[in-house]
């Protein structure tokens, strides 16, 4: 049973291994001289001021939006995943409870569009 | 599971390791020269024969080059993201068959290295996770442009997914499984006595819908914004230095190499092809390799071939392109595909003709629709904007550059990539 993934574990400690090899041998050959100026974060030439950390910084609030509708696109597409196995056994019926869906799917999808979530200004 | 399987399971595992990485250092290589080519430059010719060796210099050098680790970085993040994004990268082919099958005994193996039925599934969660390194990367390197440039390449990644994922459903729903291994079995008849029976025929749509995501989800031109050199220095690999930054590169350009091979897995017949006689044979299996990877060259060709010709998308449109275009028409798709499907199954084998006539008719219905839909919306809507705007501020004429705009984006609507004249 579990030996099916035998192949996949075996993958994943190589390619695993390669990265790791791959980093401590850059950190053992790599010269090491930092200074104040080379550790500074890249802002095309100007010197980064004392400003709030970056990371904290600001950015738009339509990708959080798109996050969400990604995660209502992406329920549907769960649900589409193992209608499409068994469509074929299960018949006309999984297609017009999918044909429902995805016609409730499209009225939401519509309402996004004119309420005008998709535009990016 | 004996000492036979064993061995035989571990070979083909490091046989398809050394394949990709190795598809993937010509490749680095293949697209500078081409690109050059397209330039009238020479590209790198300089170390081994037509500088093949060239990007095995290019890793070694980095190796050898400090790691800078920045001021503000969030050091375990930091480091964990190059990590994240290799590996997963590298973990993203298991599920391709990279070529034919062979007896050794009385037991079957194919050159692939993991065959579950959850099958080509795994290619979406493995690029869904893709996006945590791009997205651990852009925050925690504490700084400006790594930041907007991991906000915007997971926004692109996330809705460009879903278009993805509406190709992959065509194809399961065509082939009636997710295994890999099924569909390319599905795909290895003919269709009128000498068309080879794949995919891409009778899912042309749905071909051109992965493929088209494919680009975007390898964040390759046209579709390269979060590298968009212009505006974000390099996105979010900007502060990384030595072997992490290697690290970055290579998964990039390995999801080229793989994008490709799931493109020839899905639409075309993934390493079928005439075998000669050879069938079952270890020569055999390894022509099924040869031809897996003449055919995935030749979408490698197609990744340079546009990075060669298409200028780069705005980002409102990119958006506009996954989320206008290819989630509806995907959708709309997706339920012909059923649709065609079950009337398949309950017509008479006779009637299957008529079938194919229906795909046609609703083939043309749907591309009809769409672009009436396309135009009528791309010429309603700019009106209603600005009858809004009238409501808000009865004062506030709209501006020239707004009335440029909203001209451009009508123009805009259905034809988002276009070949520069």
């Amino acid at each position: 049973m579990l030996a099916e993934y035998l192949p996949l574990l075996l993958l994943f400690i190589i390619a695993f291994g390669f990265v790791a090899v791959s980093l401590a041998a850059s950190s053992f050959l790599g010269p090491k001289n930092p200074n104040p100026t080379k550790r500074a974060a890249y802002e095309s030439g100007i010197i980064p001021g004392d400003e709030t950390d970056p990371r904290l910084g600001r950015f738009s609030v339509k990708f959080y939006l798109v996050a969400m509708l990604f995660i209502i696109f992406d329920i549907e597409a769960i649900f589409l995943h193992p209608w499409a196995t068994v469509l074929r056994d299960l018949g006309w019926f999984a297609f017009w409870s999918m044909a429902i869906f995805v016609a409730l799917l499209f009225e939401s999808y519509y309402y996004i569009l004119r309420r005008g979530g998709l535009e990016w200004e | 599971m004996d000492l036979q399987d064993f061995g035989i399971t571990v070979a083909i595992v490091v046989g398809g390791f050394a394949l990709w990485i190795l598809a993937t250092a010509l490749f680095i290589w293949g697209e500078r020269r081409m690109v050059a080519k397209m330039q009238t430059r020479i590209g790198p010719n300089r170390i081994g024969p037509l500088g093949i060796l060239q990007t095995v210099a290019d890793g070694a050098k980095l190796f050898f080059k400090e790691d800078i680790l920045p001021k503000g970085v969030d050091k375990v993040t930091y480091f964990v993201a190059p990590i994240a994004s290799a590996t997963v990268a590298m973990l993203t082919f298991a599920v391709i068959p990279f070529g034919g099958s062979f007896t050794v005994g009385d037991r079957e193996y194919t050159l692939q290295i993991w065959d579950p039925e959850i099958g080509l599934l795994w290619v979406l969660a493995m690029s869904s996770i893709g996006v945590y390194g791009i997205v651990l990367a852009g925050w925690s390197s504490g700084s400006k442009y790594p930041l907007l440039g991991g906000v915007r390449s997971t926004a692109q990644m996330i809705s460009y997914e879903l278009a993805m994922g509406l190709g992959l459903v065509s194809v399961f729903i065509w082939v009636g499984s997710l295994q890999a291994s099924e569909i390319v079995a599905a795909q290895s008849g003919t269709f009128f006595g000498s068309i080879p029976a794949w995919n891409v025929f009778p899912q042309l749509f749905a071909f051109i819908l992965f493929f088209g995501a494919a680009i975007a989800e390898a964040q390759r031109p046209p579709f390269d914004l979060p590298e968009a050199e212009g505006e974000l220095v390099a996105g979010f690999i900007t502060e990384y230095s030595g072997a992490k930054f290697a690290m970055f590169f290579l998964g990039e350009f390995m999801q080229v190499v793989t994008m490709s091979a799931v493109t020839v897995t899905l639409f075309f017949g993934g390493p079928s092809g005439p075998l000669f006689g050879l069938e079952g044979t270890l020569a055999g299996a390894l022509l099924g390799t040869f031809y897996f990877a003449v055919k995935t060259f030749v979408f490698m060709f197609v990744f340079v071939w546009l990075r060669g010709t298409l200028p780069r998308l705005r980002y409102d449109r990119l958006m506009d392109l996954g989320w206008k275009v290819f989630l509806p028409l995907g959708l709309l798709w997706v339920m012909a595909t059923a649709a065609v499907v079950l009337i398949q199954d309950t017509l008479e084998q006779a009637q299957v003709l008529t079938g194919a006539g229906i795909i046609l008719a609703a083939l043309v219905l749907i591309l009809i629709v769409g672009a009436f839909i396309d135009r009528s919306r791309g010429e309603a809507e700019p009106a209603e904007d600005e009858g809004e705007e009238a409501e808000d501020e009865p004062l506030a004429l709209p501006s020239s550059a707004e009335t440029a705009r909203e001209g451009a984006s009508r123009h805009g609507g259905a034809r988002q990539v276009r070949v520069p004249k």
